[in-house]
């Protein structure tokens, strides 16, 4: 009887072991899919930060695009931001979301490490961003060439991770 | 510099690497010794254990000169430092992230490993062997886990970037300089109890020697514990801008915890030292107690719960975290469930006796943990079960600990001035009656002259507080047959438990009337207006802005008077920092005895108006100082003679 | 039996007791006290009883700030992408609030349907999102998506 006592505290451990472990599953916040997937891209008329020439969901049509939402806030895409000049150095068309951010600051960023993208739309209050289901930045959207989104990463572009969206990118129209 | 700068990084990851290494020969060889009976093979136990800290010291300050350097190459650096940012803060920046944060907690493991293998002359050659191994054990774990998942070394190379993203600016403060090495000294000291615990399940030896050594360990883990538990409430209180001292936030309770378990720890070890009783119970505690300073660690670290200090959640290291923790946590509990009969204690007690107090002491206080727990996990509970997302209020953790604290203060009182295997009720009521009859009159006194009015809750406060006080000085009194000469020969443990009973009293006087009497008051200013709030007006004198080293702030000031008579010049400011463009409130304070003056402010409205908060905060520092007077109190417990006796044979 | 056991078994009785009775009060105490957190697509359905304390959130609509004139009263829109919410609150507000901004509020639903709000919650950090809003905002997209196909009810 005693003894079987003594195996109660290991007992109510692995229960609660249990418990977090489905906890942690549940936080997974990338394993999520983005709703958006399959859907044309929010509508939006924005001003670019290049040139303060305003576009529209129609100028994203044509050819198959990665969509970069990034911001000089954001430590993570000063990371990824060397990965993406090679990228578009390899001839991959990539448009900004300079997103909840300064022009200004975008511009002077974009003067000091390379500018990757064809243009960014300039997202200052985050509305675009907001329609996304933007996280934090960076996102990625990989969107074809007739503006529907047919996947989209959280976090830094890398080796790793393009290895497994260029054939994807590839593979869109 | 030189050429070698560049290369300190690699060389902190060196050590990490060799440092773990040693760990595993810390485990493995005294091990083996202790298997087949080897005296020279457990004695290696020692010098791997300081061989290991050494490395993890070196690791640590080529981190810290990383940071020194702004050498932006390091990730880590890249993403909490900043060259603007003070040197203070850069230095405070190593333990500002997970990354670090991780290798410190593992460098103070190390240290308390080195401090175990020093200080152990008077023990057996084969526990030593135990016990540093089993620390060994913990070290390799969380070696392992900064290197594969956490590692603060790692590069940005090829493309650095040019600037660092600077520390979070909540952390750049003098508090969270001290706050989290000094808790972790606590959760990481508690690691000590363990080994011990662990070693006397491993050797079947549990006895009044062996409490001896334990106890001052666990007093030194509880003391860094109380230290680090204030500092953080301390932060909280004047950092985040909005005077409140407790949240019952997830972080606060993951350190709430240990604390809690380890005081229980602490008073059943009295009795397995005094009396050779308790011991199961005692290792069991021994075991909660790092456990729950695990589960603090993985709690804050891993996002299960967010929070307040949700800024290091990661669910990868979590899963890691978690293994971590059913190794270490499973695996001592299943040594437990086995081996525990070996350490049955023999001998009996009356159910009025020291020993029934402390018990009852043990049960309270878990009880009281218990609840934590429950609070905190039950919203992942609820979520787990797909009932939906809740939060547990404050509301509910103060109904638990009220009635909870009351009983155990009232406990306290008696159990501290009764004999050990039994005593005569006449006796004590004889010795005490005098004393509970004086604290509820003292209460009564203090509640109308202090406030005017007789409020059931403070009156409750103040007499489990007064009662304490009055319960311990009757002892005193006793012990010392009313000569004040003898009270220095009563003997440091003892005075040592006075010091952090009276702290306990202290601090509930303190909770009580900033509970219960605290005003304030958010009010609509623009410069030349005056604000009051009880006897205190606030005149709004003027409204500028401050440039600091790395952030600019948009500043107020406000002349506080009296009566008329001036009471302080304050001046809050909004802080916004460069790098981050964050926004921080930094409430300006005037600090007394028996009250705290808060201002801080909101937001800016329109026509050079703000948003101001303002608080009058009685007896806030009592709260503090009475964790003040219970570290003392333990610090006074650890310097008694019989254990520097044993030290010296 | 022995009296000292006997004595024992008392008090082990009397312990049993004392803790049934804590952990039974405990746990009522805790349904009186848990706040669930409800999406502005619930309480725009009326699914929130009036008076009852919760915590609601969703991300700060843009342009839908509004101070009094007197006081620090404020008065703004809260979104999960469904549905808005009115929300008032007589106070400072966190650091971090902001339009666009994702914040938790406790409080109750007044009668005409407006959150009066007595705590707003802001996270300090510009990237962060309280896990319940951003569960809101997705839960919004899938019934927006389930809406659209149309074919599933």
């Amino acid at each position: 009887m005693n003894r079987i006592l003594l195996f109660v505290p290991l007992v109510i451990f692995l229960l609660m072991g249990l418990v977090f472990w489905i906890g942690l599953g549940k936080e997974d916040k990338t394993s999520l899919p983005s709703p958006l997937i399959g859907k044309a891209f929010p509508e939006f008329q924005l001003g670019v930060v290049e040139d303060g020439r305003t576009l529209t969901t129609e100028d994203l049509k044509g050819a198959p695009v990665l969509v970069n939402v990034w911001a000089t806030w954001c430590p993570t895409c000063k990371a990824e931001h060397a990965f993406l000049n090679e990228l578009a150095a390899g001839g991959i068309r990539i448009i900004g979301i300079n997103y909840k951010d300064d022009v200004a600051k975008a511009q002077d960023w974009l003067a000091a490490f390379g500018n990757p993208y064809v243009y960014n739309l300039s997202d200052p209050d985050g509305k675009l961003g907001l329609e996304l289901g933007v996280y934090g930045a960076p996102e990625t959207f990989l969107v074809d060439s007739q503006g529907i989104i047919r996947d989209k990463h959280i976090g830094d572009l890398n080796p790793q991770v393009w290895a497994r969206l260029k054939p994807r990118f590839e593979g869109m129209k | 510099m030189g050429d070698i700068a560049l290369f300190l990084p690699e060389i902190g990851q060196t050590a990490l690497i060799l440092a773990f290494i040693m760990a595993v020969f810390q485990v493995v060889v005294p091990l083996v010794g202790v298997g087949a009976g080897r005296l020279w093979l457990m004695g290696y136990a020692r010098p791997f254990a300081v061989g290991q800290a050494l490395f993890l010291v070196i690791s640590l300050v080529m981190l810290t000169l990383a940071f020194l350097q702004d050498d932006f190459t390091v990730a880590y650096v890249a993403a909490n430092s900043n060259s603007l940012l003070p040197v203070p803060y850069k230095i405070s920046a190593v333990w500002g992230a997970h990354e670090g944060s991780l290798l410190l907690w593992v460098t103070m493991l190390g240290l308390w490993s080195v401090a175990v293998a020093l200080l152990s002359r008077s023990l057996p050659l084969d526990m030593v062997a135990r016990v540093l191994a089993i620390m060994g054990m913990v070290s390799v774990g969380f070696i392992l886990f900064t290197l594969e998942t956490s590692n603060p070394f790692a590069r940005t190379l090829p493309t650095p970037p040019v600037d660092g993203a600077d520390l979070n600016p909540l952390l750049q403060d003098f508090g969270l300089i001290v706050h989290p090495p000094t808790l972790y000294m606590g959760y990481v000291g508690l690691s000590v109890a363990f080994a011990f615990a662990l070693a006397a399940l491993m050797s079947g030896r549990l006895d009044a020697a062996w409490a001896r050594w334990s106890r001052p360990w666990t007093t030194a883990a509880w003391i860094f514990l109380t230290v680090g538990i204030a500092l953080g409430s301390w932060w909280a209180y004047y950092e985040l801008g909005w005077g409140g001292w407790w949240f019952w936030d997830p972080v606060e309770n993951a350190s709430l915890m240990p604390w809690l378990v380890a005081t229980a720890l602490l008073h059943s070890l009295a009795v397995t030292e005094k009396r050779g009783m308790f011991k199961s119970w005692t290792v069991l505690l021994a075991i909660f107690a790092f456990s729950l300073s695990l589960l603090g660690t993985f709690l804050v670290r891993s996002g299960v719960l967010t929070s307040v200090h949700a800024f290091a959640s990661d669910p990868e290291r979590g899963v890691f975290i978690l293994a971590l923790l059913g190794i270490c946590v499973g695996g001592s509990l299943l040594l437990y469930a086995f081996k525990a009969p070996t350490v049955a204690s023999v001998g009996r007690y009356e159910l009025l006796s020291r020993e029934m107090f402390l018990l009852l002491n043990n049960l309270l206080l878990v009880v009281m943990a218990l609840a934590v727990l429950t609070g905190t996990l039950y919203p992942l509970v609820y979520d787990f079960m797909g009932l939906g997302k809740l939060s547990v209020g404050a509301a509910w953790f103060n109904t638990m600990f009220v009635p909870l604290t009351v009983a155990l203060v009232a406990l306290m009182g008696v159990g501290a001035a009764t004999r050990w295997k039994s005593d005569s009720a006449s006796r004590l009521v004889k010795l005490l009656a005098i004393a509970a009859v004086a604290a509820v009159v003292f209460a009564v006194v203090a509640t109308l002259v202090g406030h005017g009015d007789l409020n059931g809750k403070v009156l409750l406060g103040l007499s489990i507080a007064f009662w304490l006080i009055l319960a311990t000085l009757a002892d005193i009194w006793k012990k010392s047959r009313g000569e004040l000469s003898r009270i220095p020969k009563l003997g440091m443990s003892y005075l040592g438990m006075v010091l952090a009973h009276v702290g306990v009293a202290v601090s509930i006087i303190g909770v009580t009337l900033v509970a219960n009497y605290s005003i304030d008051k958010s009010v609509r200013m623009s410069p030349g207006e005056t604000a009051t709030l009880g006897p205190y007006t606030f005149e709004f004198t003027q409204a500028g802005t401050i440039e600091g080293p790395n952030y600019v702030s948009q500043a107020t000031r406000f002349n506080v008077t009296r009566d008329g008579e001036f009471v302080a010049l304050l001046t809050p400011e909004k802080r916004r920092y460069n790098a981050r463009g964050s926004i921080m409130t930094e409430a300006a304070i005037d600090v007394s005895l028996f009250r705290d003056v808060y201002v801080s402010m909101g937001e800016s409205l329109d026509d050079g108006a703000w948003g101001m908060r303002l608080q009058v905060k009685p007896f806030m520092r009592w709260v503090w100082l009475g964790a003040i007077f219970m570290a003392l109190g333990g610090l006074l417990a650890t310097l008694d003679k019989r254990y520097r006796r044993r030290s010296k044979n | 039996m022995h009296p000292q056991r006997k004595k024992r078994l008392h008090l082990i009785l009397f312990l049993v007791v004392a803790v049934a009775a804590a952990v039974g009060l405990a746990m009522y105490s805790l349904s009186q006290n848990i706040n669930l957190f409800q999406t502005p697509t619930q309480i725009a359905n009326g699914e929130v009883p009036p008076g009852r304390t919760i915590r609601a959130g969703g991300l700060v609509v843009a342009g839908s700030v509004e101070r009094d004139q007197e006081g620090l009263g404020v008065t703004f829109r809260v979104t999960d992408g469904a549905a808005e919410v009115p929300v008032y609150y007589e106070g400072i507000l966190p650091d971090l609030f902001r339009e666009g901004q994702g914040i938790v509020a406790l409080g109750q639903v007044r009668a005409d349907g407006v959150f009066v709000a007595s705590e707003v919650l802001a996270k300090h950090d510009e990237n962060y999102m309280p896990p319940e809003v951003q569960d809101a905002l997705e839960q919004a997209h899938q019934d927006g998506k389930k809406a659209m196909m149309g074919g599933d009810y």
